[in-house]
């Protein structure tokens, strides 16, 4: 037997809908045949991994705050993605938006003012673009592959936090335990409802993704990303800059990522430590491929991602599951997009083995 | 043994799987096909090769277990992109994130146990050699393998008549395909190989290079080979060049830090990953020269049309 491919004519709209559809309900399955093999009742685990988490208001709040960061990194990637420049580092930017937003917090803790926190996220936007400005500009102007430089970063960017938290920026008063001061009143994103734990970065994430579809919907701009991504040679006959586009695709997602990065730390985590995130910046590709590198669909992917984080900590302590659990069901759902993705361009048709075949295969 | 062999030594075990992974990325990238999963494919094969070593007792069954992981891990990524066509970048990407949880998973009970040393096999007489003796014979198996990986790939790949074939494929499959070449076996040919030789890295890391099993033990190391391949523009040799290069950068950290040299530790651990950054912008400033040198097919997908 082997699979044979069938151009399609046009895109299939069905598919293109329906999709990351089949793609989820694919995982399950996956899903519940892995829990089947590791001895527990697959729709009980499957239940606890991913309808118990939404069944309480503090656990919703949680699905936000997990939601946020993975949403606004995942918008900017796919502006990225669709204009063909590979940022693969948003972890790394997201790490030093992080650094740079908590400069006032940390370093000038003695000012307190209204202006702290917005100019906490302006730091932290600004530093995330000038770390994703280093692929940017060796990618537009050196030539050199963005995905290697944009990941090699991610270990630089992580290893300069490790050393500022546990060399100058570590608390003076903290028993020389590996973390920053915690921040004051000002430095601190506020609490979106009264009713739990979920603060602004969430929101900052729904009007960047509907900021984001605007701009690719109905502007110049949105074209010049698309076309640039289809073809770079059409771009340039168009007038358009495929230089300036990897300039604007990688600052722009930088930003975004570095904007993530100081809401999680001014947010929910209220001071620096070794680790801020639990793989935000990887977790946010998945994101952007199962929303079809569209921003709308990409406040859903986002939801059902930040669940499985919940999800895996709720099937840690109810089933005794193992937290990587998580990733393993992360890398699947990518997996199931990438190939349900075929269905769009393609039919699918099997051909059982016939003559024709052993004729052909002799070559 | 005097301090500068020790030395030596150290580079040789830190070289070597960058060494053995960046040659079967190699081969797939020859065939043109851009596998960035190397890193999932090593760590699968790190893990594999500890956890079967642990359960037989025989660090060969080990390396098996580990290139065989290795493999059949990168299947999973030629289905993907090979039948059903799914973009090479973003699916590599997968098979790194799906290896990082899966080899968590199967290495999840051995953390922490002490695992069992490949051990070394003494060739005689040639390891009397002063100098060279112990640094080249007197080694664990995986190393010689990685030398002998070396010389068959080059003889492969610019010797024989499959070589060049393959070759063909990652130059231009069209061209291929019309020559009656099948290109997508091919291709399924090289990528398993490049699994493998991650796989067989991967074990290295496991078996000899720190003999135990931690999550994400690869450290970056699978996105490293995947520079080099650039660094060493597709030819074997200088992929030998480039490992032991990095091999020597990574390790002049842990010496540093033990002469005592007053730089943070962190800095140093950060060094491997800048001098990737730097090498490859010096590999790739010049575009005519890499332009000529990247296989021309390379990351493309091809539908066979019939």
């Amino acid at each position: 037997m082997r699979i044979e491919l069938e151009k399609r004519p046009k895109v299939s709209v069905l598919f293109s809908i329906f999709s990351p559809f089949i793609a989820l309900i694919l995982t399950l399955i996956a899903g519940a045949i892995m829990f089947a093999m590791l001895g527990k009742d697959p729709g009980y685990a499957l239940y606890s991994f991913f309808i118990e988490p939404l069944m309480e208001v503090w656990s919703l709040h949680e699905l936000a705050i997990k939601a946020g960061p993975l949403i606004l990194i995942a918008v900017g990637l796919s502006v990225c993605y669709r204009s063909n420049n590979w940022n693969i580092g948003a972890e790394g930017q997201f790490i030093m938006g992080a650094i740079a937003g908590s400069i006032i917090p940390v370093v000038f803790y003695e000012w307190q003012s209204p202006l702290v926190l917005p100019l906490m996220l302006v730091m932290g936007m600004l530093g995330g673009a000038l770390f994703a400005g280093i692929p940017a500009f060796l990618k537009a102007h050196m030539n050199t592959n963005e995905i290697l430089t944009s990941l090699m970063l991610v270990y630089v960017a992580q290893l300069f936090l490790d050393w500022l938290v546990r060399g100058p920026w570590r608390n003076p008063g903290g028993m020389n335990f590996p973390e920053t001061r915690t921040f004051g009143a000002e430095a601190i994103l506020p609490e979106m409802l009264a009713s739990g734990r979920a603060h602004w970065g969430f929101a900052f994430a729904i009007i960047a993704a509907i900021l984001v579809w605007l701009m690719m919907r109905f502007t110049l701009k949105g074209f010049e990303i698309t076309v640039l991504g289809q073809s770079e040679r059409a771009g340039r006959f168009a007038g358009f800059s495929s230089r300036k586009m990897i300039w604007f695709s990688m600052l722009l997602s930088g930003a975004l990522a570095g904007l993530a990065g100081i809401s999680e730390v001014s947010g929910a985590i209220q001071q620096l430590r070794p680790v801020i995130s639990p793989g935000y910046g990887f977790t946010a590709i998945i994101v952007a491929f199962l929303g079809r590198l569209n921003p709308l669909g990409i406040v859903a992917s986002g939801l059902v991602l930040a669940l499985t984080y919940l999800g895996g900590e709720a099937a840690q302590l109810s089933l005794g599951v193992s937290d990587k659990v998580t990733r393993v069901f992360q890398g699947l759902l990518l997996f199931f997009v990438l190939s349900c993705d075929t269905l769009l361009h393609f039919k699918i048709r099997m051909v059982w083995a016939d003559l024709n075949d052993t004729v052909k295969d002799t070559h | 043994m005097g301090i500068v062999e020790a030395i030596l030594l150290t580079v040789i075990t830190a070289a070597t799987p960058l060494v053995i992974a960046a040659l079967g990325e190699l081969v797939t990238e020859r065939s043109g096909v851009l596998n960035l999963g190397v890193e999932g494919m090593m760590i699968m094969g790190a893990a594999c090769a500890f956890v079967a070593t642990q359960l037989t007792g025989s660090p060969y069954i080990g390396i098996l277990a580990g290139i065989l992981s290795g493999a059949l891990f990168s299947l999973l990524f030629g289905f993907l992109t090979l039948t059903l066509v799914a973009n090479q970048v973003a699916t590599g990407l997968a098979l790194t994130i799906l290896g990082l949880g899966v080899s968590g998973m199967i290495g999840e009970a051995y953390v922490g146990q002490s695992g069992e040393k490949l051990p070394q096999i003494v060739f005689p007489l040639l390891s009397d050699i002063p100098w060279l003796g112990p640094l080249l014979f007197k080694q664990d198996m995986i190393f010689y393998l990685s030398i002998a990986l070396v010389i068959g790939v080059n003889w492969f790949l610019f010797k024989t008549r499959k070589g060049l074939m393959l070759r063909s494929v990652g130059d231009s499959h069209s061209s291929a395909h019309a020559l009656g070449i099948n290109v997508i076996r091919t291709r399924y040919l090289a990528v398993m190989f490049g699994g493998a030789c991650a796989g067989l890295a991967g074990a290295q890391l496991s078996l000899v290079y720190t003999p135990q099993w931690v999550e994400n033990m690869s450290a970056g190391r699978g996105w490293i080979a995947l520079a080099l391949v650039v660094f060493a523009s597709w030819r074997p040799w200088r992929v030998v060049v480039g490992g032991y290069l990095f091999g020597a950068v990574s390790i002049s950290q842990l010496h540093a830090q033990a002469f005592g040299i007053g730089i943070p530790s962190q800095f140093l651990s950060a060094l491997p990953y800048l001098a990737t950054v730097a090498v490859l912008i010096i590999i790739s400033h010049n575009r005519r020269t890499t332009l000529i040198n990247t296989p021309a097919s390379l990351g493309k997908s091809f539908v066979p049309d019939r």
